[in-house]
């Protein structure tokens, strides 16, 4: 037996969340904006819309700095299609000063084996909104301050 | 209220990168075959079955169930098509063992796969909507910054996650179904495959594995017809919770260590690494393992890589895992959970042939699935309890 | 089968295009999750049980389930399940969990957005990977098939067909969630233009989006949600031949036979059926042996809203809807899936526990 490939090809119609959308607006213009839920309290960023822990709307909104935390992290060597930046990179999560939840992002701009835990990173802005993070010169954040954040 | 539940047979198929001599519905058949076979039965005496598989845009087969009802002998037949994420196989085992429990049906044939050499996992597993970042990099690279935060929080050596590797590709060639068998693999030659998503190297990693696994659960009345020994269903548990929330313990999770609370009330487990005699988890990343032998209670937090480095978790150990080599051995990503339930079944059966745990009767079959949100687990033992 | 569960509850999302709703089903699910909950008093820590119902593919992502789960605000952590099927099938597994009594409240969901995606052409990769799909059969052609079978052997007229639609769409006027509505005669459609011969517009479901909640407790909380509980008295599905050629399309033995297994002992007053072509309301009828004695898709059905994934399920829950208002004492809710009818679940509902 043969294998044959056979193509699938289907477009989609994809529509921004009301809160990816308020999002994406203050992405326009450089800012970095999170909701704060009105039950629990907790900023997120970027915001969902709804708190996933209590399944409720979220309408407060807060503006963040483009600075934060590197709480993890891992280099990437591996390769696969449509994706956008050369491997090895760092793919990390990140903690904005003032939010509760930390985000997936890039580090570049530094040997990727330069990246720790505990590193202080800037936005980078591009056309599109934040291109990626990079070390922003100041000293690591201690453990304790980003520990329950992983 | 609730009926007794037991398997009564289970059948895999030789797990491999490319099954190139059967189709989707062929490679399903034959795991089919072998569980009712093993049960001593045929797919005449199935009341229903219950389908379990990963996301539908790996092979491009939607809601394969439908293609599969004829190759599975479900024409006339109740079907159910379950996705839970990576825990998939494992929900199946537990929806199927449901219907037995509920009363609904006598036998129920649980029957979980994927064709990964018909599928392109990684570009299904990557796909970023529009304004998303474009970050993940598969399943390896959303797990290994977790793995990162594990080593630090515990202060594990970083050598644990090799072993685990060794121990598992060990076990695996004590399979004969395993896809992965490299009995003479080593700790050096671990250590120096490939970084993948640093930490987390090559041969630290799950395969991509063509699988099907088959397991038919029967009522008390079945089981006492069943003509070999059957495994009881002590307990199943599910848990979830979402994918991110503010205070979400990625390493550790909330999700996890309640529905193991569940599990073990409902199995009369107080104590498991001393009353568990083998578990059969979700390790698709070698560090997992420590990981998960914390969520679920055998050692506690932060102490999981001690029971791997004293080589506890060997056949012979204190508490063998994933003695069929696991899914570091064998990934067909949406049988890998009902292959953990099926080889926990297989050693309270006592047919777990050179893999076999000796004096085995009490395992865990554990499984997990999307951003460790999703948790399935059932107990199993040589008696009803 | 004992009727140890009944329906407390049921809402459903009004059905239409909607620009402000994902894939993820969220924005459809909070506000119909809250209305469902506000009818019964209930509140998400109640619910012993999640289940969910949808498809990966009509939103274009792997895991695009795992989105919806925001909407259910898991945490502290839930039981939750979810089938790549109509949130229907979802129901059924939550009423087994009920059964087994490791729940006492379980909460069923499906929801789609249709519009977002290429859904005929979707549907086609429902059938043979190997030999089928390849050709692309849409789901509007094989439908169409389907009623060209019919019409040639004298089972129907494409009249017989359009009156349906004409029925469903008068008694949708009293639906607020169907997505058509209002009078129009069956000669006006008849003049309208084929879209896939012999289907015109009309005897097609329309493209819509939606989500629908369906609420279930046991016998022991029943009675304090609803003051007209819907007890579940049947509840199975089977499921036919996945070839097209390989069974006959004018016949629904699933359907039939999901009947038989649920109960049809004493008659049903209402039966909503889960028809998304015209021709296939007459066939669903025949098939179950639906007389004109019973009152068919009150809430005009699929072909006036039907949001995929939630379709079944709000059928379900439309006919507990008509027995917890005393409208009927005994109805049946149907859901389909698949092409051409492939796969049909039956769930008999009834004012009195048996």
């Amino acid at each position: 037996m043969g294998m044959t490939i056979t193509p699938v090809r289907l477009h989609y119609m994809h529509t921004a969340s009301p809160g990816e959308s308020f999002y994406l607006r203050g992405l326009a213009e450089r800012r970095l904006l999170g909701q704060r839920c009105g039950v629990c309290g907790q900023v997120y960023v970027p915001p969902r819309g709804t708190c996933p822990a209590d399944g409720v709307p979220t309408h407060e909104e807060v503006e963040l700095a483009e600075t934060g935390t590197v709480t993890t992290f891992c280099v990437v060597n591996v390769g696969y299609p449509g994706q956008k930046v050369t491997p090895p990179y760092v793919a990390a999560q990140i903690l904005l000063d003032g939010a509760d939840i930390a985000f997936g992002h890039l580090v570049l701009g530094c040997d990727p084996g330069e990246v720790r835990m505990g590193m202080r990173v800037k936005a980078v802005w591009a056309e599109e909104g934040i291109s990626h993070f990079e070390p922003n010169g100041e000293a690591d954040a201690p453990y304790e301050t980003y520990e329950r954040f992983m | 209220m609730k009926q007794q539940a037991a398997v009564l047979g289970v059948g895999q198929t030789r797990h491999r990168s490319k099954r190139t001599d059967v189709s989707m519905a062929g490679l399903c058949r034959e795991a089919a075959d072998r569980a009712v076979a093993d049960a001593g039965l045929t797919l005449a005496d199935i009341d229903a079955v219950v389908v379990g598989k990963a996301p539908d845009l790996f092979e491009g087969v939607m809601m394969p169930e439908l293609y599969l009802a004829d190759a599975l002998g479900a024409v006339g037949k109740p079907v159910l098509r379950v996705h839970t994420a990576g825990s998939v196989g494992g929900a199946t085992g537990n929806v199927a063992a449901s219907l037995v429990q509920a009363g609904v049906h006598g036998r129920v044939l649980a029957l979980a796969f994927e064709k990964q050499s018909e599928s392109n996992a990684m570009w299904a597993l990557s796909i970023a909507p529009p304004f998303s970042i474009p970050v993940v990099a598969g399943a390896g690279g959303y797990f290994a910054p977790h793995i990162r935060a594990y080593i630090r929080r515990s202060g594990a050596p970083s050598h644990i996650g090799a072993l685990v590797a060794v121990k598992d590709r060990r076990n695996g060639a004590l399979n004969p179904y395993a896809h992965l068998q490299q009995g003479d693999i080593t700790l050096e030659k671990v250590q120096a495959s490939p970084m993948l998503w640093d930490p987390v190297r090559y041969d630290e990693t799950c395969p991509s594995s063509d699988g099907a696994c088959a397991v038919v659960i029967g009522d008390a009345a079945a089981a006492a017809a069943a003509p070999g020994p059957v495994a009881w269903i002590r307990a199943t548990s599910m848990r979830s919770e979402p994918t991110m929330f503010a205070g979400k313990d990625h390493v550790n999770p909330a999700a996890g260590r309640e529905c193991v609370a569940a599990l073990w009330r409902q199995a009369g487990i107080t104590d498991p690494i001393n009353q568990i005699d083998v578990a059969e988890i979700y390790v698709p990343f070698s560090w997992y393992e420590p990981m998960w032998l914390e969520n679920l209670g055998f050692a506690a937090a932060g102490e999981g890589w001690r029971l791997t480095e004293a080589g506890e978790t060997a056949i012979g150990g204190k508490i063998p895992v994933n003695p069929s080599g696991g899914v570091l051995s064998s990934n067909p990503i949406g049988a890998s959970g009902l292959l953990r339930f099926a080889e926990s079944a297989l050693q309270v059966m006592g047919k777990a042939g050179d893999h076999q745990v000796p004096g085995a009767r009490v395992a865990l079959g554990h499984a997990y699935g999307g951003g460790s949100q999703f948790f399935s687990m059932w107990v199993v033992a040589s008696t009803p309890g | 089968m004992t009727s140890d569960v009944a329906v407390v509850g049921f809402a459903q999302s009004p059905v239409a295009v909607r620009d402000d709703a994902t894939t993820s089903g969220v924005e459809m699910l909070v506000p119909t999750i809250a209305e469902a909950f506000g009818a019964c008093g209930l509140t998400k820590s109640d619910i012993g049980f999640w289940c969910s119902g949808s498809s990966d593919y009509l939103a274009g992502r792997a895991f695009s389930f795992v989105s919806a789960v925001d909407a259910i605000g898991a945490v502290p952590p839930t039981m939750e399940s979810h089938v790549e099927m109509d949130g229907a099938w979802a129901l059924y597994e939550a009423w087994v969990k009920v059964l087994t009594g490791d729940a006492d409240i379980a909460l069923a969901y499906g929801f789609g957005k249709s519009s977002g995606a290429e859904l005929r052409r979707v549907m086609a990769l429902q059938l043979d990977p190997y030999l089928v799909a390849p050709l692309w059969p849409d789901s509007v052609s094989v439908a169409a098939l389907q009623a060209r079978l019919g019409l040639e052997a004298g089972r129907w007229t494409e009249k017989d067909m359009a009156e349906v639609a004409a029925r469903s769409r008068a008694a949708a006027a009293s639906n607020p969630a169907a997505q058509v509505s209002g009078p129009v005669s069956a000669a006006d459609l008849l003049a309208r233009p084929y879209v896939a011969e012999p289907l015109r517009a009309h005897d097609c479901a329309p493209v819509g989006d939606g989500a629908a909640v369906v609420i279930i407790a046991s016998a022991a909380r029943a009675r304090d949600l609803c003051e007209r509980p819907a007890w579940i008295t049947g509840f199975a599905h089977r499921i036919d031949s996945g070839a097209l050629g390989a069974r006959d399309l004018l016949s629904v033995p699933s359907a039939a036979g999901a009947l038989a297994s649920a109960g049809s002992g004493v008659p049903v007053e209402v039966a909503e059926l889960h028809a998304p072509f015209t021709h296939q309301d007459i066939l669903l009828r025949e098939a179950m042996g639906l007389g004109d004695d019973v009152t068919v898709s009150p809430s005009g059905g699929a072909l006036c809203g039907n949001p995929m994934f939630a379709a079944g399920l709000a059928r379900i829950g439309s006919a507990a809807q008509a027995v917890m208002s005393g409208r009927a004492g005994r109805a049946l809710g149907h859901a389909t899936s698949g092409p051409a009818l492939q796969q049909n679940l039956v769930c008999v509902l009834s004012g009195e526990s048996s």
